[in-house]
């Protein structure tokens, strides 16, 4: 069992929900990235997704496109990526995961990849463009590392990609709240989204909501309808407007909102 | 090892049921677009057995797009190189390239989807204007997305669109070419995928695009087929196309890939030359990786990052390149060479001057790369062209190149 699994077991018994945090990996620099997720677990998130930048972020919306320019500009890679995890590890036992596109991973060698991820200490993988049709041989690299590949689903998805996807996933399923990018505007009718019905009712893996959380107030409404809420360019765009030193700042003490508001909940 | 794989290709039962042709192709997108390419595959395996839709298909064709094209013996070429050269005249089609060919099949889909609005990516705006060509045509809503660096250099067209009722949206991302355009087709895609048909412009994206546009231009090596036996009694020795995502060298190459004795060459935009790292040669500078929903071979650097590419024509301004090309590269069935911008525009005046027919920039490549090698094939071959647009559009182009304001 990885620290995702391990956090989502203590959380049922709580009955408590899951605070994920998104930022991406190297913006505007590898040692901020640190940083920042040391004051993003004392703000009380709970697993961290690490973006890796890719040259054609082509899920995500303008926010995440920056901070994927300006990581790569500042020469953020996987392998480097994955060395600061190794270092982060010696003092945190925050579950991460890495959530971004196939190529870099492809290249860089799937095989190698998990290999070394699951030697740095990151428990889980997610990855856009990687539906679980084209997944198999990825899948088993990821099973056999002990690391969770983890799926998305979203409001478009029917039972049968449902079905597969909670047959294949792991660590949790990453639900996209809405049809569209990330940083959109959250649907209105989440709560009545016939996929994510028909999700909850599956209970095989935990779910995580997430694309355009923006406010806990949002976030805290979202926590009553899944496992766990997943913040990402509300966090990023404050890097951007706040640069290096009072990013931290900034991002802490929203992080401290978002983790107040989900954790009240349970 | 070339042998064996020649004769797994016969019968060729690619893409299979995934769309993948062997290593390459597949579906490589976010779980939003999924069902959306389901809805697509399933409709797409309905009018393939349509005999209404052929119909409507053909009577367009004929009639509206100006199909068959002529395929024409360029005596003054042939004179100048040793061999029997034809050209596929593409470029007199409606429109003023291939494109079209495309874009009637995807908009007659899209009317049988019920789908309201209409989304396209373009480089070189050929595929836009067909595009917009075809929703004026239906009265579909239409919105075209294009990189800034296109735009600039692409303005008639651009202009063509906005006059055609299409709204052309700039993207400024990445390199603000072709690639990006996609990018934001498919962000665009994403969020509006319930009423939005996209129709991808070349042989690639995730399947089943790779099939459907290559079923579609096969239209054009189907009538060069005929037409060359009926011309000159056989088969061409040679067949000869641009390949930036492929379209037009698959449309013209498909037909043929059975006949083991007609050579194939695609050629891919050498830009400044391969060794310089500014160009767009995917298959000849680029190794397999996974973009736009495909694997292909790809323009990246070692970290699977994709590298910004150069061309001088907008429409071959790509890093990557169709599955289906990619396998047929790996099954040694079709060469892959490049010619450089120079190159280029010199096959572009040779053609002007001897035939007096400008081509575009795109398909200039291929006349330079007939230019530079005539002497090293075999003699008097009969070799088809694949002359896939004409050149108004690069007016802009070939003036700023060789240093003259219009």
């Amino acid at each position: 069992m990885n620290r995702i699994e391990t956090k989502f077991k203590d959380l049922k018994h709580q009955s408590g929900k899951a605070f994920v945090s998104f930022i991406t990996a190297g913006d505007p620099n590898l040692a901020t990235t640190e940083r920042l997720m040391h004051r993003l677990e004392s703000a009380g998130v709970d697993i961290l997704e690490l973006g890796v930048p890719f040259s054609d972020p082509m899920a995500d919306g303008p926010v995440i496109q920056r901070s994927s320019e300006r990581a790569l500009k500042a020469g953020a890679s996987l392998k480097k990526i994955i060395a600061m995890v190794k270092k982060f590890r010696r003092s945190s036992q925050l579950p991460i995961l890495l959530m971004g596109y196939l190529n870099p991973i492809l290249a860089y060698g799937f095989e190698d990849y998990f290999r070394d991820a699951a030697a740095a200490g990151i428990d889980g993988t997610l990855i856009v463009d990687l539906p679980p049709e084209e997944g198999e041989a990825i899948r088993r690299s990821a099973h056999s590392h002990g690391v969770s590949l983890i799926y998305l689903l979203a409001p478009t998805s029917d039972d049968e990609r449902i079905g597969l996807v909670a047959k294949q996933g792991a660590g949790f399923i990453y639900y996209v709240s809405l049809t569209g990018i990330t940083g959109a505007k959250i649907a209105a009718d989440l709560s009545s989204q016939r996929a994510l019905k028909t999700l909850r009712r599956q209970r095989t893996l935990p779910i995580c909501v997430g694309f355009g959380v923006k406010t806990p107030a949002q976030a805290k409404k979202v926590a009553t309808l899944a496992d766990g809420v997943v913040v990402g360019s509300a966090l990023v765009e404050l890097i951007e407007t706040h640069g290096v030193k009072n990013g931290l700042t900034a991002v802490e003490s929203l992080a401290k909102r978002f983790s107040r508001a989900i954790h009240s909940l349970g | 090892m070339k042998k064996s794989q020649h004769r797994s290709l016969s019968p060729y039962r690619f893409p299979d049921k995934k769309g993948h042709f062997g290593e390459f192709g597949g579906r490589y997108v976010a779980e939003t677009l999924m069902p959306a390419l389901k809805e697509l595959e399933a409709a797409y395996q309905k009018i393939k057995g349509d005999a209404s839709f052929r119909k409507e298909f053909q009577s367009y064709a004929a009639d509206y797009v100006g199909r068959p094209t002529p395929l024409y013996f360029a005596s003054r070429l042939s004179e100048a190189t040793g061999h029997r050269v034809y050209l596929k005249r593409e470029d007199l089609c409606h429109t003023g390239a291939h494109k079209v060919n495309n874009t009637l099949g995807q908009i007659l889909m899209a009317l049988r989807m019920k789908k309201k609005r209409v989304i396209a990516e373009t480089g070189a705006g050929q595929h836009g204007v067909a595009t917009a060509t075809m929703c004026a045509r239906f009265g579909l809503e239409c919105e075209v997305f294009m990189g800034d660096e296109d735009i600039r250099r692409q303005s008639l067209n651009v202009f063509r669109m906005k006059l055609l009722g299409a709204k052309v949206t700039g993207v400024s991302s990445g390199s603000a070419t072709l690639k990006d355009a996609m990018n934001e087709a498919l962000r665009d895609w994403i969020t509006r995928v319930q009423d939005t048909y996209y129709c991808i412009g070349t042989v690639a994206g995730p399947h089943p695009y790779p099939l459907m546009v290559r079923d579609f231009q096969s239209v054009i090596g189907k009538e060069a087929r005929k037409q060359v036996q009926k011309q000159t009694g056989r088969l061409p020795d040679y067949l000869m196309a641009c390949v930036g995502g492929g379209s037009n060298a698959l449309g013209l190459f498909f037909p043929f890939l059975q006949d083991k004795r007609v050579k194939i060459i695609g050629v891919e935009a050498g830009g400044d030359g391969l060794s310089s790292g500014r160009h767009a040669a995917a298959i000849g500078g680029g190794k397999p990786g996974v973009l736009h929903g495909q694997k292909s071979y790809l323009l990246q650097d070692p970290d699977g990052q994709i590298i910004p590419t150069h061309s001088i024509s907008a429409g071959l301004d790509y890093p990557g390149v169709g599955p289906e090309l990619s396998f047929l590269h790996q099954a040694g069935r079709i060469d892959f060479v490049s010619v450089t911008d120079k190159e280029a525009m010199a096959g572009f005046d040779w053609l002007t001057r001897l035939e007096g027919i400008i081509p575009a920039l795109e398909s200039a490549h291929a006349l330079g790369f007939l230019k530079k090698s005539a002497k090293k094939l075999k003699k008097n071959s009969i070799i088809v062209i694949n002359l896939s647009g004409r050149g108004d559009k690069d007016m802009g182009t070939v003036a700023d190149y060789h240093g003259v304001s219009l």
